[in-house]
């Protein structure tokens, strides 16, 4: 693992720790999703969220890059909130562009794959670092062969999404968030659209990176990856964290019956 | 069952390089094709030999300059009214689909009012614009006026046309680009976000492109059909191409050659345009083929083909 980078952030928090999220509460409307998420997520660590459908799994990662926005809590990402600016005891709201700049440093995987379909697989690589980090192409198109080969998909530059499978199409995912450089990686359920014979290839890749010392926070149902290559193992019910910590010993041996419960389910 | 059982007895039996498959004939559409080419050839036969289609006078009139003067007016407000329409209705369809009320129910009545109203009312209130303002003035607080000009200065019947038209035309390609831009993935706006693209940025290299696929058949429809009614220009005396006509069978009375005159330039213009929309549709759905060529390139190799084949002749 590489070792994990300590510069001094501005709010005194370690900036050993990547992801800050402090009783984050998120609704809508009259229903509350989120009812006060406690995580911290060390730098160069794999954390991987579990929990029943509709916990508020999906809700809180989305909160980690602003997609949504939170009603209360305080969730920093690198030491820095994602989508405010603090001054004196208040929290602005930032400028779209503002908030873009510090999303590029967050990437995200999604379920869906959503990879751009009318851009061959290059071209979905090289976008994002060419016009929104003003890379050259050149070097952008080196980078992102690099990244193609370490995915396994060198020979796929030239082909679009559709002509891969599920499998190949969320390795050039995965491989689209890197080329950004990010300082952690959100995963939504990556292997969940996948055919099970395809689960395994993006697996494999996310274990080279978590080996690698990319920080990277996982929402999963595959527990076998969890109990492999996490760090930390949590588990949400509910809208909040009910029980986390080392994943074997957790799951050896849970402390809540809600989790005993969710882990005999899909063991 | 006994049938099916009796082949399936004899099936080893088939050699199948001596089977023949026999196709289902269809003899009513025999008849069919048979009473098309009758009338076909019938029509034809009425077109050349009727002394009033004036064949020769057709001739002597399809490059005469005013027509092709009328013929360029036409396409200058066609070609002008269908970008200033595409301006505006990708600019009134972003506002229906803000989340503001505040934007959105003004786009929504935009579109209703122009799209509701007839173009050929709309092109004769823009005419005389003048009768319910005098002029156009820019009157600053405490400067007083700066700028002023009568409206009749303005509003030429070309400007009141176009005018008239684009906004006409924009609550058409509102309602195109609406759809259009709602057809993308909710996804793609998101994976932009997350890869640090602003709203802008998604909207140009991610959303748009996407957006093309729906938007580019129904448009070209729209510009054709444009073409089409520029035509009502000539009610408010714009020289386009069967204003140009007009006059000249007003003084000639060849009225039937002289329509056949402008039948013929709005052919060949909707034609040209056809071909440019099919071009157009295979360059925006370029991942859908796997031989993918882009317009250009297609267009070059066409050239190319052309080319080789004089080469050989
Ligand atoms: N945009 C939304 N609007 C309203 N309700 C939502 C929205 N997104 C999620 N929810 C609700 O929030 C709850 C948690 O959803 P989600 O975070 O997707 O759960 P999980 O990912 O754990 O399955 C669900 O009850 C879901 O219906
Ligand atoms: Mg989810």
């Amino acid at each position: 693992m590489t070792a994990p980078r300590t510069h001094h952030s501005r709010f005194g928090i370690a900036s050993t720790t990547m992801v800050h999220a402090k009783g984050i509460r998120k609704s809508y409307g009259h229903l509350e999703v989120l009812k006060g998420v406690d995580l911290t997520v060390p730098s160069g660590s794999v954390a991987c969220i579990i929990g029943p459908s509709g916990s508020g799994k999906s809700t809180f990662l989305r909160c980690i890059n602003h997609l949504e926005e939170i009603n209360a809590g305080l969730m920093l990402v690198d030491g820095d909130f994602v989508g405010y600016r603090l001054e004196g005891n208040k929290l602005y709201e930032l400028p779209p562009s503002a908030i873009c700049q510090r999303r590029a440093e967050i990437g995200m995987v999604f379920q869906q794959f959503n990879l751009f379909p009318h851009m061959t697989v290059l071209e979905n690589l090289i976008e994002a670092p060419v016009r929104v980090k003003r890379e050259p192409v050149a070097q952008a198109t080196a980078k992102a062969i690099d990244l193609l080969q370490r995915v396994g998909l060198a020979e796929k530059r030239d082909s679009y999404p559709r002509q891969l499978s599920g499998g190949q199409q969320q390795r050039v995912a995965i491989a689209r968030a890197l080329a950004m450089n990010p300082k952690v990686l959100l995963f939504d359920e990556p292997t969940s659209a996948l055919d099970p014979e395809l689960v395994g290839e993006v697996l494999e890749v996310m274990k080279s990176l978590a080996r690698e010392g990319i920080t990277m926070v996982v929402v999963t149902h595959e527990i076998g990856f969890a109990r492999e290559v996490a760090d930390q193992l949590v588990f949400m019910d509910g809208g909040v964290v009910v029980e986390s910590g080392n994943p074997r010993e957790m799951i050896a041996n849970p402390q809540s019956p809600r989790t005993r419960e969710f882990l005999a389910r899909v063991l | 069952m006994t049938g099916n059982q009796s082949i399936r007895g004899s099936v080893d039996k088939i050699d199948p390089d001596q089977l023949t498959i026999v196709p289902l004939r269809h003899p009513w559409r025999w008849v069919a094709v048979a009473l098309v080419l009758v009338s076909v050839a019938a029509m034809i036969r009425s077109a050349i030999s009727n002394p009033e289609f004036q064949w020769p006078i057709v001739a002597q009139y399809l490059f005469n300059p005013l027509i092709l003067d009328g013929l360029w007016k036409t396409l200058l407000i066609t070609v002008v009214v269908m970008i200033l329409a595409t301006l505006g209705g990708t600019f009134a369809a972003l506002m229906m689909l803000s989340p503001s009320k505040l934007l959105s129910v003004p786009a929504a009545v935009f579109v209703w009012f122009f799209r509701g109203t007839p173009a050929l009312v709309q092109l004769i209130i823009w005419y005389n614009l003048s009768i319910v303002v005098k002029d156009f003035t820019l009157w600053l607080p405490g400067i007083g006026t700066l700028y002023s000009v009568s409206t009749n200065d303005i509003m030429t019947p070309l400007v009141s046309a176009i005018v008239a038209l684009s906004l006409h035309e924009s609550g058409y390609m509102a309602e195109i680009v609406r759809s259009g831009l709602r057809s993308v993935n909710k996804g793609q706006y998101e994976a932009s976000a997350c890869l640090g693209m602003k709203p802008s940025l998604a909207l140009r290299r991610i959303v748009l492109p996407q957006a093309m696929r729906i938007i580019i058949p129904p448009t070209g429809n729209e510009t054709i059909n444009l073409l089409k009614t520029t035509s009502l220009v000539s009610i408010i005396a714009v020289g386009d191409l069967l204003y140009s006509a007009q006059s000249i069978y007003a003084r000639t009375f060849e009225t039937i050659p002289l329509l056949l005159v402008v039948s013929f330039w709005y052919l060949a213009v909707v034609s040209i345009m056809s071909v440019g929309q099919f071009y157009l549709e295979r360059h925006f759905s370029r991942d859908e083929h796997r031989n993918n060529i882009g317009l250009t390139k297609a267009i070059l190799g066409n050239l190319a083909k052309i080319g080789r084949k004089e080469a050989l002749a």
